[in-house]
């Protein structure tokens, strides 16, 4: 049973929500923080970009917001090209972000002001995202009143309140102790399956994508491009200490360091123009093909 | 209470004759006086009237001149130095220019006034902006707020704090060029009252004066800019609670 939860994504695949075409991005003239991306996001999908920090995941997040413009490739959602920030691509950051002079409730209705509702209906919207994150009655507090949890869900509520068509979220429990991130994992998960948005989800937790994603986009860094594409097949809601979770994570985080030993042992020849000039890295694809025995069918 | 007393002991016993420096009842005797013939009121009120009027000018021109020298480029390049270069200039500097352009008019001590407070004020509104935390500019981005809803809704209340400080210490250098600027034309306030103690050789009278002039600063001070920031601070979340 074990062998059909962790699936390579089928592709092509139908209409895209959201399509990346061979992004690419570099800081300045630093090195390329990412190389040729290809990626389709089905409307409704729960994708999460894994991969250790500095691989770029960040900045092709920030790359679907609209606050960082690559420098090549195309990112379309719903067909029509990203040019800078939009409410209907939404950012959660890892900080709550809230604006410590309004009230839990002020911070949604301000928020939802801005999107054009009125006073009253602004209010009443904000009221009801409280309660969905189980924040009733501490709509009233200062965000420096509430815990980092609490302020995280403040920060949720106003995100899903704002009903965004795409909801970005860059390590937003990151900051969050073991037991709250917990409860914040059955909370999304709960509210997802209520709302099915599309959401990008930037992680580098490896349970922590297998949790909450249909998909796990696993990316390595320098440069920064796709390493594998993953669907997973459990049925939620999900248990991050449920076993075969459990089993999960370490084959994928086996399949990472595989990955990532293969492309060190290619590195020391003349690797690098090599891995440039066929990403995913040859290891990359080898890799797969042994998971796919081990976890999942091959294709 | 023990520097009192020793200021009395030494009007009493120092080497100094009294009319140079008067004992603190002297003093206080001639602020009573000063107080009940009204002529301490008037002229406190009239020092009032134009600091309210030179420091109201000074915050609504400073305020909006630190935010664009936060948020323009063409700001920063263009007027960033003279900013910096003029706030070293002591205001009382700006009287000579205030006395040619303005003649000897009230007009000519606001200049004063909003001169001294107006850069300091803007320097900090700048400094409030900046310190905006980034991530606070880039939620209201992706939340879509812009403009007019921006501009009051996050940027000043975010700045809040800094501007404050700015109003505060803009408000102890209004008051100061204020004071200075009375003192060298006759004017009708707190000034001119000093100047007419010197006059006189009455020494209590100008101690007096200056008495009223620290206790008038410090009130205003303590109990609007004091009260106000620690308001802020604490809705904030600035303090520990």
């Amino acid at each position: 049973m074990q062998a059909r939860l962790l699936v390579p994504s089928p592709h092509p695949r139908g209409e895209a929500k959201i399509a990346l075409t061979g992004v690419a991005h570099r800081y300045g003239n630093e090195v390329a923080a990412l190389k040729e991306v290809t990626l389709d996001i089905a409307a409704g999908e729960f994708v999460c970009l894994l991969g250790p920090s500095g691989c770029g995941k960040s900045t092709l997040l920030y790359a679907l917001a609209g606050h960082v413009t690559p420098s090549g490739g195309r990112i379309t959602i719903d067909g029509k090209q990203v040019a800078g920030p939009s409410p209907e691509r939404l950012l959660v950051f890892q900080e709550p972000a809230l604006f410590p002079w309004l009230t839990a409730r002020q911070n949604l209705a301000f928020a939802l002001r801005a999107k054009g509702l009125s006073r009253r209906k602004a209010d009443a919207r904000a009221m009801d995202f409280l309660k969905r994150v189980q924040l009733q009655g501490f709509e009233g507090a200062l965000p420096h009143q509430l815990s980092g949890g609490m302020q995280m869900r403040v920060s949720l509520a106003r995100a899903l309140a704002m009903d965004p068509a795409v909801l970005l979220m860059d390590e937003p429990f990151g900051a969050l102790d073991a037991q709250t991130r917990a409860d914040m994992h059955r909370l999304l998960q709960s509210v997802w399956t209520e709302s099915r948005k599309t959401v990008v989800f930037v992680t580098h937790d490896v349970r922590e994508a297998l949790v909450l994603g249909d998909r796990v986009v696993v990316l390595a860094g320098r440069p920064g491009r796709v390493l594998q594409d993953l669907q997973v097949k459990l049925p939620r809601p999900r248990d991050p200490d449920d076993e075969v979770l459990v089993t999960l994570s370490r084959h994928v985080r086996q399949l990472i360091r595989t990955a990532r030993q293969e492309e060190s042992a290619l590195a020391t020849g003349e690797v690098h123009r090599h891995a440039q000039e066929h990403p995913p890295a040859p290891g990359a694809r080898r890799v797969l093909g042994a998971l796919a025995g081990g976890v999942g069918p091959p294709r | 209470m023990l520097l009192l007393v020793g200021w009395g002991l030494l009007a009493k016993v120092g080497p100094w004759p009294h009319y140079l420096l008067p004992s603190p009842d002297g003093v206080g005797a001639s602020l009573v006086a000063m107080t009940s013939d009204g002529r301490l009121g008037t002229a406190v009120g009239r020092s009032l009237r134009r600091l309210a009027q030179g420091y109201a000018i000074a915050a609504s021109l400073g305020i909006p001149l630190g935010i664009l020298l936060a948020r323009s480029e063409l700001m920063r390049a263009t007027l960033r130095p003279l900013v910096l270069g003029l706030q070293a200039l002591p205001s009382i500097c700006w009287l000579p220019l205030a006395l040619l352009w303005f003649g000897l008019s009230e007009a000519a001590i606001l200049f004063v006034v909003v001169m001294g407070s107006l850069l300091a004020i803007s320097i900090a509104t700048e400094d409030g902006v900046l310190s905006i935390p980034p991530q606070l500019l880039r939620v209201a981005g992706t939340l879509g707020v812009r403009g007019p809803r921006f501009l009051f809704g996050v940027l000043l209340p975010a700045a809040l704090p800094g501007i404050l400080t700015g109003l505060k210490l803009g408000f102890s250098f209004a008051w100061r060029a204020l004071l200075a600027g009375e003192l060298l034309f006759v004017s009708g306030g707190l000034g001119e009252l000093l100047t007419t103690g010197r006059e006189l050789l009455d020494v209590a009278q100008v101690m007096a004066v200056m008495v009223a002039i620290v206790v008038v600063g410090m009130v205003i001070d303590r109990w609007v800019f004091g009260l106000l920031e620690k308001r802020v601070r604490s809705r904030w979340g600035l303090v520990e609670s």
